[in-house]
């Protein structure tokens, strides 16, 4: 038994420094302004709360390139997560004290609401459905979804092209369900976008769809291979920040902070540190929905 | 609740495309799987190996990897399926099909010795003695794990949600995406497509397994 | 020793087994050296695919992945050690002599058994609001429960009748013979059936994916996400981990079978099980 116990604790000494390592592996640069010094809220707000707290918990995608991906050093880096780190900066808190939590479509909504997280940054469209679990601030920005076709593949332009085709896209995403309803293509569900992108190469399937920036993305890395089939997206996805339902103070401080960052170059720098690299126009940032 | 009735075309759809997977990856596995085992009680040395080695890789290896071989790898060498349910039903089969040979064996040992030897001693060849006294034989202790095994099977198909082919699961995690407000009643719906084939099957088994029950 | 189930080959069978036997592996090896000349050529095999393992970033990548086999062991070590005694209390409850016990442990272990256990994970982090560790860890034992129980049963059940009788003639209580008389013959009979399914919880673990668990598999999925040059070589490197892992488990449990035989002086259906498994590697002399 003795043996045992001493196997477990070197153990957890080993996981424990597997930790430290893959946490002392990052540090790269980050864009996010210094955190605010020691920031005043009325009592009783989730500000306030948070910021004596002097730490955040923030859900967002672990693999979604661009907005949400987790780096080999095991933190993730994105368009979302830069807008997490500076929301959590207005809240004085530094990089180093949010904890990243991911979040998969199936798990968001019961994340906000047990309180799991404090809020959520994930690629997360705002929708009426989901407005009736958990509110929304933002949008802070608005994707359209594209289809990704094969360089020589000039038959489709429009997403009416792919009608009765097979085009590929990730199991239970909401492009996967508009190419379908919309646009009554044959899905072809797959694990990631990455996995999507073999089945177009040997033309088993003529597209791949989700969001723009994701696409311009492969574009970027293969342009041999693959395009984008028009620079006209077919869908409004305004990407809103998840919180707990009915906090509308809040919320509106988060609105409140996405057109400060929009003024004070905030927005415009953790763009170009991120989706910037492909999409080299600085989107303007959405009309805040204050409903 | 709405959720689930709302949903009820989706569902239908999902379900008729996982019974499809369960059933014709379920035939190819039975066959592909007594056929593995007879090999593994065979006289041919190389045949008995070639069977272990199949058996001890495709059980250790997780079915998502060979999901990965089937779906991705396949194609690039140059097997390429106009329909990917056929990638699903091979990645499927040969994964099921050890289970189903490591039962089989277990039939046949649980066969009594004289039954062989008796058989042999009329003469018969190690073709006849398997397929005419020892399989009929074994298919009395093998039925019920038999049935457990396909039970998994079914379950196991949803993996092919991740590999291009939209099955129950896959669309259950659509539909949660799509109905964030619903989502316990969404999955609550898709168990029960599930428990629709599962459960019939495990009521099977223990029928036949009281039925075929051998005293002791 | 020889198989009752044919002749031991004569010179003539032996060279026709051996030229098929020929025949075979060079088809075999045919086909494998084609896959991998195949491959190759579309440049699987490129260095670029597959220096991320041993380049600058090496440490983080080998840091990502033992990490997830740290996680994947982690859950499936605690569900095993839940869900056998688990197992062993159901089994008790589903052979009980008192119908209203015995029934409705049935209808569970039915209903545990037809639920995919990636559904039961998703249910658990919904419904108790739990860590995904503990959603993880909850579905595989309420699945693997069910399971270890069924195995158990049929274990008891293979038991010849005159055991518990004997037991019970000589004033054990029924809970006393199932204890001490029963259940460790059934387990050390349905040993390898139990390890098999080990092995299955094992890998059930990938299906954590679904609430975000950060096992071997995710973060093979994960990697291979950051590169699309990079889905071969991490879905290699990750399909070779596995079955390392997974052989490793089922090798102990053969030990642990060999040992346990040796032990048990004429076991019926383990004897006969040992006797194959032998001929297996050893062959008709």
């Amino acid at each position: 038994m003795k043996a045992f116990i001493t196997r477990r604790k070197s153990l957890l000494v080993a996981a424990g420094a597997a930790l430290a390592l893959s946490l002392s592996a990052c540090g790269g640069g980050t864009t996010t302004t210094p955190p605010v010094d020691k920031p005043s809220f009325a009592a009783g707000t989730t500000m306030e709360k948070l910021s004596q707290a002097g730490k955040i918990t923030i859900g967002t995608k672990f693999d979604q390139p661009l907005f949400g991906q987790k780096g080999l050093d095991g933190k993730p880096v994105g368009f979302d997560v830069e807008i997490g780190k500076a929301i959590a900066a207005k809240l004085g808190i530094t990089p180093d004290k949010i904890e990243w939590v991911e979040t998969v479509s199936a798990n968001r909504e019961p994340f906000i609401e047990q309180g799991r997280v404090d809020i959520v940054v994930a690629t997360y469209t705002i929708n009426d459905a989901r407005k009736q679990k958990v509110s929304f601030a933002g949008p802070y920005y608005e994707a359209g979804q594209a289809l990704l076709v094969n360089k020589d593949d000039s038959s489709i332009t429009k997403p009416e092209d792919v009608a009765g085709k097979k085009v590929c896209s990730v199991t239970g995403s909401t492009p996967a369900k508009t190419i379908v309803d919309k646009y009554a293509a044959e899905l072809v569900p797959a694990a990631n976008y990455t996995a999507c992108l073999e089945p177009l190469r040997n033309k088993q399937v003529v597209a791949v769809t989700t969001d723009n920036v994701i696409l311009a993305g492969y574009v970027d890395k293969e342009p041999d291979a693959f395009k984008l089939a028009s620079d006209q997206t077919f869908t409004k996805e305004p990407y809103g920040i998840g919180l707990k339902k009915e906090d509308t103070v809040f919320r509106n401080w988060i609105n409140d902070q996405l057109e400060a960052f929009a003024k004070d170059d905030t927005y415009k720098k953790a763009w170009e540190a991120t989706a910037g690299k492909v999409i080299k126009t600085v989107p303007a940032l959405p009309t805040i929905d204050r409903y | 609740m709405d959720a689930i009735f709302e949903s009820l075309p989706q569902y239908w759809d999902g379900f008729l495309r996982t019974l499809f997977l369960a059933v014709v990856s379920g035939v190819i596995a039975l066959l592909l799987g007594t056929l593995l085992a007879a090999m593994r009680v065979s006289p041919v040395a190389a045949l008995r190996g070639f069977s272990t080695f199949y058996v001890e890789v495709a059980r250790n290896t997780p079915l998502t990897i060979i999901f990965f071989f089937s779906a991705i790898v396949l194609p690039r060498l140059g097997v390429k399926f106009e329909q990917f349910e056929v990638a699903a039903i091979i990645a499927l089969s040969s994964y099921t099909a050890a289970f189903v040979a490591e039962a089989v064996r277990s039939g046949v040992n649980s066969v009594p010795v004289g039954q062989a030897e008796a058989a042999r001693s009329i003469g018969m060849t190690f073709a006849q003695v398997l397929g005419f006294i020892v399989l009929p034989q074994a298919l009395r202790t093998v039925v019920p794990p038999l049935i457990n095994i396909m039970i998994a099977l079914v379950k196991n198909s949803s993996v092919a949600g991740a590999f291009f082919v939209l099955e129950l699961f896959g669309y259950g995690l659509q539909l949660s995406n799509s109905r964030g407000d619903a989502v316990m009643w969404i999955l609550i719906g898709v168990a029960f497509f599930y428990l629709l084939i599962t459960v019939p099957l495990g009521l099977l088994a223990h029928f036949v397994e009281r039925k075929v029950a051998i005293a002791r | 020793m020889t198989s009752v189930l044919y002749d031991v080959p004569g010179p003539k069978a032996r060279r026709i087994s051996l030229i098929g036997s020929v025949l075979g592996s060079i088809i075999i090896t045919g086909g494998v050296v084609g896959a991998i000349v195949i491959l190759s050529s579309q440049g699987i095999f490129n260095a670029s695919r597959w220096e991320v393992f041993v380049n600058e970033s090496a440490k983080d990548v080998w840091t990502q992945l033992g990490l997830g086999v740290l996680a994947t062991l982690q859950a499936a070590g605690v569900a095993a050690i839940i869900a056998f005694p688990l197992g062993v209390a159901l089994c008790l409850l589903r052979i009980s002599l008192i119908s209203w016990i015995r029934v409705p442990t049935q209808v569970v272990l039915e209903f545990l058994r037809g639920m995919p256990v990636v559904l039961m994970i998703l249910f658990v982090l919904l419904v108790f609001a739990t860590s995904p560790f503990v959603a993880v860890v909850s579905g595989l034992v309420l699945y693997n429960a069910a399971i270890f129980a069924e195995i158990l049963r049929a274990g008891i059940q293979s038991l010849p009748k005159g055991q518990r009788e004997a037991g019970l003639a000589i004033g054990l209580r029924s809970f006393q013979s199932r204890m001490s008389i029963e259940f460790p013959q059934a387990i050390r009979r349905m040993l390898p059936s139990l390890v098999a399914q080990l092995v299955v919880l094992l890998k059930d673990t990938s299906l954590g994916y679904i609430v975000a668990y950060e096992e071997l598999l995710r973060k093979v999925k994960l990697i291979s996400d950051l590169e699309p040059s990079l889905l071969f070589s991490a879905f290699f490197v990750g399909a070779a981990i596995y079955i390392l892992i997974n052989l490793s488990v089922s090798r102990l449990a053969i030990w642990i079978e060999r040992r346990g035989t040796k032990k048990a002086a004429g076991g019926t259906a383990k004897a006969v099980e040992t006797v194959d498994l032998e001929l297996g590697t050893a062959g008709p002399k």
